[in-house]
């Protein structure tokens, strides 16, 4: 049904495009390319991933951490994902859920180890660094349409391909950005890259994303993301290993009760 | 061979005017490369091993520059709704700041709290306009008992409050960045004066400090050195009586600035207050040469020559001297160059500079214009030069009592020189008259200060800050530096730590202490992270890898002398009390300055000598005279020896600003001695005379004029002391000190020596 759904979109949002841009405006456009980005993405239903974080100070000093991710496509409302963090040892088996929500905040909870307890966060703020890193759980969570207002400012060649240029402003009263240009290129709505701008206007992060594959002939996934954050001169890169999709997992795997019982 | 040159000058008087003014003002034209630094990191050479210990640190956790804004509300009490919602707005407004990567406010500090088995992250003060009174009983009774909190964001009596914003200038225009930040600041501040008038704002940081720099050069130039040219006009018209010779010593004066200021420009040198006072000092330096050259001719007329007579007969006999002076100023000025701050390396570089033009100017476009300028001097006996021949009998009746007496003041005056010690106090740098000065004085007395610690506390492996073995190390590190009489607030991850657990275990405050396993401290920090937003994390206390954290102590106001006693307890202790890795030596602003006077006491100590022996040489090689060459070296040296024993039984203290003294008022004092000695050899050479009569004639044809030189450099010294910036005055003080006791020793102790030493020698030596 969802891949049946999403593949008449993403045909809807190819044809339509080229011949509705004549007469629309910029802030339809780039609404479109959003829903055209989110179409294509859609009916993954779940997928596992490793992601390997490496941190980089201003001096040169390096860090890292292992994450498992599992992510539940969820119909009509953000998605679901579980990061399960195996390093540094003294975080492993600390595993987080989330469920990511439009213009709510998120709900968010932590399982910790040694307190052998369920801890849910409450907080508002999604801008604050993950893990120490330059990735804002914001940058990472999942990107509902309904997240941001968007606005086409061009097109572009971007290495090889071609892109679209949008910007796009979130709509969360909470969000650490003020706005973000983000390029996406025209075959397959990848994100190729992400300019963050902050409260005082001005850039203060870079996302390149690049080595991208694509899984069960449809869903395109970066093998590498680095984050540049340009005031304080750290970088962070994530790799990411063993993409799997529709593995059959469900709601019952998403559970804040369920925490404990990870592996 | 000066007498031809004397003639030579005058035959081309108006090419000569022409060339010297198209010289100069290809020379001033480097200026519009001039530009004023702003950055308290100038005064530090880039290898200065606590600038480095300082950057590494700045680099492993995240830059401190900062502004303060500092709050004071007219009912005293900063927990009302109207002040609090005036911090939110301020707050909110303060992210908006260029460069800005953090905003920490008593509104915006992240509380920690259970409620029920959550934890719950949020502002302390969320939205405080509509806070009922018992909220605000609460958030003033948490924020009075939080150590992040307390005499750094918030007074103990809860009556001043701070808005902090970490600035990361990224260093690529610094003349542009940290003015940009400033503007921006300033003009907030406006704006929330105008939405709240019941609160007073006061402004401090690195950043404002950083901006006082070149405000209080913009100060002194706007209010010094008009003054300054003021006396020069009134002292030179006073002494070398006609409109022309004052005239033309104005313009010599100005275009030794331009020249010495736009070859600066050329060279790429950045303005600071300290380099920033050459334009003041080139001023007396310059004149000097002139007056040596007017008076002789002034005199020369009164003898009844004619102008052109007079003018090659004055130039016959300065040329030399006043050649020599400069050199061996321009020598004194170029010992800074050994100096640990760069910025009295450029000091002492443009004054030398400007010597140089100066002399030049002085024994051609002086002259030259000279004979254009109407000038008319009457033929008569001045009355000052009957004073000096009186003087003169004085001291050669009195000479051997003179020389006892003399001799006897030195000593006891010298013994007072170990009396002084080294000392300094940096935010004092800037006097009151700057408003940045006024308002670092209030935020230290009522808040917090400038004067922080950073320690870079080292646990040797990965993720090692929630190790409990470091944790308690670092906490009674902690512990003891709080227990200081000198530190007002201690700023450590352990704090933190024993917060969240407290939080995770229901707010019971028995909980209050750091949790026992690495784990748990490790899965709180992780849970505490993701709850942080923007701009609040923990990069500026814990490094990436989390091996390491950031201590940051803040030290009441205080002396150089202080910090590096309380610096050397600290080490004691690490020592005493834990492993090596968390031995590292304390790195801040205020540890490079209260290093700096004591690195720069030593380097200036070996420029001194340097410039010393090179000066002697000169003063052997040129007087022809190895004895006389020696003897002068006593009233060269005697001077600053006892300007700092005055100053030793006056003040007692010496800084940075002092510590470049020596070397500079050498060149200069050495020039009353050159003037003196070389009149004096003319006359025992060329006039056959004995030891009495050679300091008769010495008196009688360079007296007036080195009193007339020494009061204008007393003068211009003396105005520099009312600089904004203090290491400019207490320079200025201490050199016009100086100036003075070597007028008195070339006066009384030097012709005593001469008369005792080369006295018995035949005239023809």
């Amino acid at each position: 049904m969802l891949n049946r759904n999403s593949m008449i979109a993403v045909i809807l949002s190819l044809v339509l495009l080229p011949t509705l841009a004549l007469a629309q405006s910029a802030e339809q456009k780039g609404l479109e390319i959003a829903l055209a980005a989110k179409a294509f993405d859609q009916g993954f239903a779940d997928f596992t991933a490793n992601m390997r974080m490496t941190l980089k100070s201003r001096n040169g000093a390096t860090s890292t951490r292992l994450i498992r991710i599992k992510t539940l496509e969820v119909e009509a409302d953000g998605d679901r994902s579980l990061s399960i963090f195996d390093e540094p040892a003294d975080v492993k088996g600390t595993a987080m859920l989330t469920f990511s929500h439009g213009l709510e905040p998120d709900d968010q909870w932590l399982y910790l180890p040694a307190l052998k307890k369920v801890k849910r966060i409450s907080s508002r703020n999604k801008s604050g660094p993950f893990m120490g890193s330059t990735f804002a759980f914001e940058d990472l969570g999942s990107q509902e349409v309904e997240k941001y207002t968007y606005k086409f400012l061009r097109e572009e060649p971007c290495g090889d391909w071609q892109c679209y240029v949008i910007e796009r402003k979130p709509a969360y009263q909470y969000s650490g950005y003020t706005s973000q240009t983000a390029w996406l290129d025209k075959k397959g709505y990848r994100v190729v890259k992400v300019e963050y701008f902050d409260r005082k206007k001005a850039l203060l992060k870079t996302l390149t994303a690049s080595n991208f594959q694509q899984y069960l002939g449809l869903y395109w996934r970066p093998g590498k993301m680095e984050m540049v954050n340009h005031l304080n001169g750290k970088s962070t890169t994530l790799e990411w290993t063993d993409y799997q999709f529709k593995t059959g997992l469900s709601d019952r795997d998403f559970r804040a009760q369920a925490l404990k019982r990870l592996k | 061979m000066a007498k031809k040159y004397a003639e030579w000058v005058i035959r081309y008087k108006i090419f000569i005017v022409i060339l010297s003014i198209v010289v100069v003002m290809m020379m001033g034209f480097g200026a519009q490369y001039l530009t004023f630094t702003n950055d308290y990191r100038v005064f530090f050479g880039e290898d200065n091993p606590q600038l480095v210990a300082f950057e590494n640190l700045q680099d492993t956790y995240s830059k401190n520059d900062n502004v303060m804004f500092v709050l004071v509300p007219e009912d005293g009490d900063v927990f009302t709704n109207q002040t609090l919602e005036a911090v939110a707005w301020l707050t909110e407004r303060s992210w908006e700041t260029p460069y800005s990567s953090r905003v920490e406010s008593l509104t915006n500090y992240q509380h920690t709290s259970a409620v029920e088995d959550d934890l719950l992250v949020e502002d302390l003060a969320f939205e405080p306009g509509d806070l009922s009174a018992s909220e605000l009983a609460r958030i003033r009774d948490i924020a009075l008992n939080e150590p992040v909190l307390i005499n750094r964001l918030i007074s103990p009596i809860g009556h001043v409050t701070g808005v902090n914003i970490t600035i990361e200038l990224p260093g690529i225009d610094p003349i542009v960045e940290n003015p940009e930040v400033v503007e921006f600041i300033r003009s907030l501040r406006e704006e929330f004066r105008q939405i709240y008038p019941d609160i007073g704002v006061k402004l401090t940081g690195i950043i404002m400090m950083n901006q006082a720099f070149p405000e209080a050069s913009q100060y002194d130039m706007s209010t010094l050195f008009p003054l300054m040219l003021l006396v020069f006009v009134g002292v030179l018209f006073f002494w070398v009586k006609g409109l022309s010779g004052t005239f033309a010593t104005f313009v010599i004066i100005i275009f030794s600035i331009v020249g010495a200021m736009g070859l600066a420009g050329w060279f790429g040198i950045a303005l600071t207050p300290p380099s920033f006072a050459a334009i003041m000092i080139i001023p007396t330096m310059a004149i000097a040469d002139s007056v040596h050259v007017l008076m002789n001719y002034v005199l020369a007329m009164q003898r009844g020559e004619d102008k052109h007579e007079a003018m090659v007969d004055s130039i016959r006999i300065n040329m030399q001297p006043v050649f020599l002076t400069s050199v061996t100023t321009a020598i004194g000025f170029l010992s800074m160059n050994f100096s640990d701050a760069p910025p009295f390396r450029d000091l002492g570089n443009i004054v030398a500079m400007g010597v140089m033009v100066a002399f030049a100017l002085s024994v051609t476009f002086l002259p030259a214009v000279m004979m254009l300028l109407p000038g008319k001097v009457k033929v008569r006996e001045t009355t000052s030069s009957q004073a000096m021949g009186r003087f003169a009998e004085f001291v050669i009746a009195r000479r051997s009592k003179l020389l006892l007496g003399m001799g006897l003041a030195c000593i006891v005056l010298i013994s007072f020189v170990p009396k002084n010690e080294l000392n300094d106090d940096f935010v004092k740098y800037f006097s009151e008259k700057i408003e940045f000065r006024r308002d670092a004085d209030f935020a230290s007395e009522n808040l917090s200060g400038l004067y922080m610690i950073d320690y870079s506390l080292e646990s040797g492996l990965d993720g090692g800050v929630s190790d409990p073995g470091f944790q308690k190390n670092v906490e009674k590190f902690a512990d003891w530096y709080l227990g200081q009489p000198e530190v007002i607030n201690v700023n450590v991850i352990t704090d933190t730590f024993k917060r969240l657990n407290r939080s995770m275990h229901g707010d019971d405050q028995s909980w209050y202490k750091l949790p026992e396993e690495r784990e748990l401290s490790a899965q709180y920090l992780l849970l505490y992270e993701m709850s942080l937003p923007y701009g609040l994390d923990l990069n500026n206390q814990i490094n990436i890898d989390k091996s390491a954290t950031r201590m940051t102590a803040m030290l009441r106001n205080m002396t150089t002398k202080t910090v590096l006693s309380l610096e050397l307890r600290a080490q004691k202790w690490l020592k005493d009390n834990v492993p090596v890795s968390m031995q590292n030596a304390g790195a801040s602003p205020i540890i490079m300055f209260s290093n700096i006077g004591e690195r720069n006491i030593k380097s200036m100590l070996l420029g001194t000598s340097v410039a010393l022996v090179l000066i002697s040489i000169i003063l052997i090689i040129a007087l022809k005279s190895v004895k006389i060459g020696l003897i002068s070296l006593i009233p060269n040296l005697i001077p600053a020896a006892l300007a700092f024993g005055a100053w030793g039984i006056a003040v007692g203290q010496i800084g940075l600003a002092l510590s470049i003294v020596t070397g500079m008022t050498l060149g200069i004092v050495v020039d009353d001695t050159v003037h003196f000695l070389s009149k004096y050899l003319r006359a025992r050479r060329e006039k056959g005379l004995d030891a009495q009569d050679a300091v008769r004639y010495a008196f009688n044809t360079v007296g007036l004029a080195l009193i007339v030189t020494s009061v204008v450099l007393i003068a211009g010294f003396f105005v520099l002391t009312f600089s904004a910036f203090q290491l400019n005055s207490n320079m200025a003080l201490m050199t016009g000190v100086t100036i003075i006791f070597a007028i008195v020793a070339d006066f009384l102790l030097l012709p005593p020596l001469l008369m005792a030493l080369d006295g018995k020698e035949q005239a023809n030596a």
